[in-house]
């Protein structure tokens, strides 16, 4: 069987058409996606200065600074690390190291991925319910903490459980054969060399809860407070809920532009920070424990 | 060494009920979630304390949610239109009769207030009275109370309204927002899918390492920004751009909503594609374009072919990120809750209503349950989504 030239040459000819669609596609998207990121930082950077990160907001909130929403997202990144962070990484060593393959292994593991699949706003309905109102914490900083640490605590389990995963099985051995308990192994084998990439979660984890807004919607966020947050049980400005109020509501959406601007920005820049962070960690001790 | 054999096991058994805390979790979104949902159902959905009274001639002794509130809008003016005597409707609240009667009249603590009722009814005969129970003690001669159909599952489904805080009686029809969701999301994903997908195929078959490992990182850090701030752009560029293009008085629409999240559904779309094409066989590939097909015939009748579970499990996933969005679809779809007819007219999804009404629903009442039953639907959406992923998953690997 012999192929005519012309076929030949427009099978050539649709090749080369498809590929340059399919990259012309893709460098679209890219582009795309960097217009967002360019546009919020063009705009926002002429506003951000150390008087917009330090001060509070002024004159209905068109003026002044963002510092305390910058506070009330600090302690909720806290907050919410301090409960996710050691739960999640206990939970990803029983996933990986404790658990036996099994109906167990698998319902634990499918409850991760439905956890991880449930819309944040559920997590501010079921926050409400159970923190605000049924343990009585009202709307404060502990529900909200509670709250957001849920929500990333699939995140964790998973990063954890991928960090333990890519510890070579040879390192269990060599403890276990020098007489090493099952938790001793763990604790001072498997998990420092898995650490770098446990912490790698971490910082993924803090970069999705400082932008989440609805979840704190109902348990913790506050429109506007004359004074910073005294203890865990007040309520807290925080960046993305800043953001959502002053473009959305009041009357004065036109004049507190520059500060919407602003508040964008930086939780932009905090997004590209913690991944920034995060690949720096995993290719420097990536190298390393490869070389050991 | 004592001291290890103490505490290990404690740190053993914590460790094993971190495991479990996520199926723990799951429960207790299910048991709070649904305890305040199904509670919804069975309410009436006339103001508690309240009710609705007719002229003892009057053969309309029932109402509906949406009649009532015709009613009360004056849509709905005569006793006819509901099966009734052909006779005007009045209507009659603690504000007429102020306007009737004297306050001598009603008496200084409004203790003559059910004889004065009675009387402006039976006067009237096509009055319908709202008045609260404490001052019609129940105890009206001329008068009875309407029966209202309580919330119902069947008619909280298929209700096309959704005026969750109109009085006397709120109408709570889910459609309008289950709609508007599937709108909104489908028209996302049919946007996101095709280029996605397309920039899946670039990335796994079709470009250099080199350029693949700069694009991948940018498409994976757009996978982290904030909802809030996309729909943040989203409100100052998409939305105006949709207003001028289509020339629209408001640009705050469903297509708007599509478009910002067919954006956010693009990096989950193209990674999780782009991991179930890397999944192919070189070999298959190989035997593909040993036997004289192309590269780009490769693609298509091998590659996509071979990952086509993996694609449908990221179209699926990519349909769950949309219908679940909460911060872009209520900033930039223009949040109006009525049956959406075109992707150019404001619409309101699920999540976004509970995000917009929850903060002024009054605490256990009415219309908090109601949106906690709302939250029980798009739970169950999400479970579904999940259940699907998984089985579309298991596929692949057998």
């Amino acid at each position: 069987m012999t192929f005519p030239e012309s076929n030949l040459r427009r099978k050539k000819l649709g090749q080369a058409l498809m590929f340059g669609l399919a990259r012309a596609i893709s460098y679209g998207i890219v582009a795309i996606l960097l217009l967002i990121l360019f546009f919020i930082v063009k705009q926002g950077i002429g506003v951000v200065n150390w008087r917009f990160l330090t001060a509070m907001p002024e004159n209905g909130m068109t003026q002044g600074g963002i510092f305390p929403a910058i506070v009330g997202t600090l302690y909720l990144v806290a907050g919410s690390m301090l409960f996710a962070f050691p739960v999640g990484v206990m939970a990803g060593i029983y996933v990986n190291e404790y658990a036996k393959e099994g109906p167990v292994k698998r319902f634990v593991k499918m409850m991760t991925n439905n956890l991880a699949g449930v819309p944040s706003i559920i997590f501010g309905l079921f926050g409400m319910a159970l923190f605000v109102n049924e343990l009585n914490f009202g709307a404060s900083i502990l529900a909200g903490s509670l709250t957001l640490g849920l929500l990333a605590l699939p995140i964790v389990i998973r990063t954890t459980e991928e960090a333990l995963k890519s510890v070579d099985d040879t390192f269990r051995q060599a403890s276990y054969a020098l007489g090493g308990s099952k938790l001793y192994t763990v604790r001072k084998v498997v998990l420092p060399i898995a650490l770098p990439n446990i912490l790698t979660g971490l910082i993924l984890a803090v970069g999705r809860v400082s932008g989440e807004t609805a979840p704190i919607l109902f348990t913790v966020a506050a429109y506007f407070l004359p004074k910073l947050p005294g203890s865990v049980f007040d309520q807290c400005m925080a960046l993305p809920y800043h953001l959502y109020v002053i473009s959305t509501s009041g009357t004065q959406i036109e004049a507190s532009r520059p500060m919407a601007y602003g508040t964008a920005f930086v939780l932009v820049v905090i997004v590209l920070i913690v991944n920034i962070l995060a690949t720096l960690l995993r290719n420097y001790f990536g190298k390393k424990v490869k070389m050991n | 060494m004592r001291l290890r054999r103490f505490t290990e096991p404690v740190f053993e058994s914590l460790i094993k009920i971190s495991g479990y805390s996520t199926g723990f979790i799951v429960l207790l979104i299910v048991i709070f979630l649904f305890k305040e949902g199904i509670s919804f159902f069975n309410l009436s959905p006339v103001d508690e304390g309240s009710s609705l009274w007719v002229h003892n001639s009057n053969p309309v002794k029932k109402l509906t949610a949406p009649q009532i509130k015709d009613i009360f809008d004056q849509k709905i003016t005569n006793w006819k239109a509901l099966g009734g005597n052909d006779q005007p409707i009045s209507l009659c609240t603690l504000d007429e009769l102020g306007e009737a009667f004297t306050e001598e009249q009603l008496g200084a603590k409004f203790e003559r207030l059910p004889a004065c009722i009675d009387s402006y009814i039976d006067s009237l005969p096509g009055t319908i009275g709202f008045f609260p129970d404490k001052q019609t003690a129940n105890a009206l001669k001329n008068a009875q109370p309407v029966q209202v159909d309580k919330v119902s599952f069947s008619k909280f489904i298929s209700g096309t309204e959704w005026f969750p805080t109109s009085r006397p009686a709120a109408s709570m029809g889910v459609m309008p927002l289950l709609l508007g969701t599937l709108l909104v999301s489908f028209f996302a994903i049919l946007f996101a899918l095709p280029l996605g997908l397309a920039a899946a195929v670039y990335l796994a078959e079709i470009a250099d390492e080199r350029v693949r490992r700069i694009l991948k990182p940018v498409i994976e850090l757009l996978a982290g920004i904030p909802s809030v701030v996309y729909g943040f752009f989203g409100l100052v560029v998409i939305v105006p751009l949709v207003q001028s293009t289509f020339n629209l008085p408001v640009g705050e629409t469903a297509l708007a909503g599509s478009i910002v999240l067919a954006i956010m559904a693009l990096p989950t779309i193209i990674t999780v594609s782009e991991d179930a094409l890397r999944t192919t066989p070189r070999a298959m590939k190989e035997a593909s374009l040993a036997l004289g097909a192309s590269q780009w015939q490769t693609i298509r009748k091998v590659v996509v072919p071979y990952a086509a579970s993996g694609i449908t499990a990221a179209a699926i996933l990519g349909i769950g990120r949309a219908i679940g969005e909460t911060m872009a679809a209520l900033m930039v779809t223009g949040n109006s809750a009525i049956m959406p007819r075109s992707l150019l007219q404001p619409v309101r999804t699920i999540p976004a209503t509970i995000a917009a009404e929850l903060g002024e629903a009054p605490f256990g009442g009415l219309h908090f349950k109601a949106l906690f039953a709302l939250g029980c639907i798009l739970f169950i959406i999400t479970l579904i989504i999940n259940f699907l992923v998984e089985r579309v998953s298991a596929k692949r690997v057998r």
